[in-house]
This record gives C-alpha cells, sequence and structure tokens, in this order.
C-alpha cells in the first residue's frame, strides 16, 4: 500500500537556514513541502526516505537563498487497485460506508459494492448486510462505527484543488464556499467472501460455507471451522 | 516539482515503519514548518503499530520469503501478504488469484503455518 515515488525539484534554502548542513536543510525542506500533501496522481506524502542526488547550488539575483536541484525518494501512500487493506469504519450515510486508516480518511464503499443484500437504516445510521439463513429468514449484521474492516480497493480518484483564494470580507452576504474538494479518494469494495467486518468472519464461517453456494463440503470439517487457523476448511478447491 | 518516477518501488508496511520510527525520533527538535510531518507520522505509525507488522523484522521477513518460494506466488501477492498476514485460508482466497487452481488444500495449510511462525508472532 505505501510506494516510493522518485521526484526531482529546485529547493530554496534560505539565507537564516545556511547554518545547517546542507542536506539537513534540503531535507527538512522537501518535507515541510510534502509531507502530510496529496501530490496529483502520486498519492499521499508521507515522509521522505532518502536524497539520490544533490546537483550544485545556484544563488539567483536579488535573492540571498541558494536554489539547489535534488533528486529525492519520497514514501507516498498509494494503495494499488486490487489491494486488500484493514481499516476502521468511520460513518455510514446514504452514499456508503466512509473508512478511515487514521491517517487518510477518504474512502467509500459505495452501496453497489457492499454485500448483497444490504439496506441502509435510517434510524441507525448503518449500512446493515441482510445476511440470508437458511430457514429463509435473514439475520441483520450491522456496520457500526469503530469497527475494524478489510476492503478490496477497487478505484481512486485524484482531483486537481486549487489554493484557496484570500477570504472575502465584502459583508456577511457573500455565500460562503463550502465545496471542499477531495484531492484523493480511494473507491472500496466488500462484496466478496471475507471481505467486510472482521467479526462477521470469525463467527459466520460456517454459514458463508453454504452461502457461497459451492458446496460439496461434508460437515464435520464445517464443524472445525471457527478460530483454528490451520486445517480451515474455508478453503475450496 | 518534477516526477520522475511514481512508482519507483513497492514498499513493505515493515520498512515505512522502521523509517517512520527514524523520523519521529529525530524530530523531537521541533523545527518550524515540520508540523505536518509530525502529524503524519504519528497517524501513519499508529495506523502500523495496531497491525502484526510490529511483531515483524527483517529476519522474519526474509526467512519466510526463502520458505513460501516454492509456493510460486507472485511478488504482489507476497507483499499483500507480509502486510496484512492472513490468519484464515478464506483470506488467502482474497490475496492470491486462481488460488483454487494454483495451491492445493495442504499447501494453503502450509502457507498459513509459516505465516504464523514468522509474521503473524503474536496471534499464534
Amino acid at each position: 500500500m505505501f510506494v516510493l515515488a522518485e521526484l526531482k525539484d529546485t529547493i530554496r534554502i534560505t539565507p537564516e537556514q545556511f547554518s545547517l548542513k546542507l542536506t539537513e536543510a534540503i531535507q527538512d525542506e522537501i518535507n515541510r513541502k510534502l509531507a502530510n500533501k496529496v501530490l496529483l496522481n502520486v498519492g499521499l506524502c508521507i515522509s521522505l526516505k532518502d536524497l539520490v542526488s544533490i546537483g550544485d547550488s545556484l544563488i539567483l539575483p536579488g535573492d540571498g537563498s541558494s536554489h539547489t536541484d535534488v533528486i529525492f525518494r519520497y514514501i507516498v501512500f498509494r494503495p494499488a487497485v486490487g489491494n486488500i487493506i484493514t481499516g476502521k469504519i468511520r460513518s455510514c450515510s446514504r452514499e456508503g460506508v466512509h473508512i478511515t486508516l487514521g491517517f487518510f480518511d477518504d474512502i467509500l464503499i459505495p452501496p453497489s459494492s457492499l454485500q448483497h443484500p444490504s439496506r441502509f437504516e435510517e434510524t441507525e445510521q448503518a449500512w446493515v448486510w441482510e445476511y440470508p439463513l437458511e430457514n429463509g429468514e435473514k439475520h441483520d449484521l450491522y456496520m457500526d462505527i469503530g469497527e475494524p474492516i478489510k476492503f478490496r480497493v477497487s478505484g481512486e480518484l485524484f482531483e486537481e484543488s486549487s489554493p484557496i483564494g484570500p477570504p472575502q470580507k465584502e459583508g456577511p452576504s457573500t455565500s460562503k464556499q463550502t465545496e471542499v474538494k477531495i484531492p484523493y479518494k480511494i473507491i472500496a469494495a466488500i462484496n466478496e467472501s471475507g471481505l467486510g467486518v472482521l467479526s462477521w468472519w470469525d463467527q459466520n464461517n460456517q454459514e458463508e460455507e453454504e452461502e457461497e453456494g459451492e458446496g460439496g463440503e461434508d460437515d464435520q470439517e464445517e464443524e472445525d471451522l471457527n478460530g483454528e487457523s490451520i486445517g480451515d476448511g474455508a478453503y475450496e478447491e | 516539482m518534477e516526477i520522475k518516477n511514481i512508482c519507483y518501488s513497492p514498499l513493505t508496511n515493515f520498512e515505512v515503519l522502521e523509517t517512520l520510527k527514524t523520523v519521529s525520533k529525530k524530530d523531537t527538535k521541533k523545527k518550524h514548518g515540520l508540523r505536518n510531518l509530525a502529524t503524519i507520522t504519528y497517524e501513519t505509525l499508529q495506523y502500523l503499530e495496531e497491525t502484526p507488522v510490529k511483531s515483524q523484522t527483517k529476519e522474519s521477513i526474509t526467512d519466510f520469503l526463502r520458505d513460501v518460494s516454492q509456493y510460486k506466488l507472485t511478488k504482489n501477492e507476497l507483499l499483500m501478504i507480509i502486510n496484512d498476514p492472513p490468519s484464515t485460508a478464506l483470506h488467502i482466497q482474497l490475496l492470491v488469484e486462481d488460488s483454487e487452481e494454483r495451491l492445493t488444500e495442504d499447501q494453503v495449510n502450509e502457507i498459513l503455518v509459516l505465516v504464523s511462525k514468522y509474521l503473524n508472532i503474536e496471534e499464534s
């Protein structure tokens, strides 16, 4: 889910940092610029990994700072499509289930990618998987806030966000622009067996065998499914 | 800013954890304007330290890779297994493409044993 991206930039070191070692000043400056920011089509920048090369430093007329061409590698959060990640449920809404990883919040499972059939419980503000039981009834599995959840990355969306303009002081009448662009969004899916809230699969292994409908399991094996990782019969050929 | 290579190489969560640990130590100096770095490293560290990655070491990962090489998993699959060590056969099914055709039931169980031996030490 993390990658190293190789980037090149001209780093400006202001005179007050001349007392530092050049490499240290450059590292700080790169981190100042990139840490916790989304780079378009690259991902969420976490931290500098290492410097690859440092070019000659130049001084430009009218500016006391030095400018240095630097090639460096940066740790970037950019899960590949198809990756499986474990996160926590942040909230549920009509648009789907929002997931957080702690450092990254913009992950959404749209309703079409939830387990089927699911419904949105208006009173509880939670999505519910209507798990079908053998006798034709259904068992409601709630997706509560804070529950750990395993999901597959099914898509990503980058959006160019322009800098926020100066605040408009022209009287209170000007409508506030609440439209916030999300620079990097991950679309996730949990409509596969094994994905979704972790506790579903600890307890529901047995039932899932039937639900998958791939059949052919003998009853004894199904007895052993719970908990035990070795000899787990959930695997089918 | 020039992007030379978007994906120079993928990283395991373990490598990220190790790097961030050194970063968070260095930052005690509280330099001006590095608050973003402090925030993101703190949050990422918190996330990673809740996962089994915390108990991994360089040796345990190389040992795992050596022992698991006989099952002919792709690099990407191995990366996912190391980042999110599977504890049940169902998880392996999710992580390994066409696992039904490529692995026998016994092999899956052998991989699970290796995973709990090297990668998921706490839970086993």
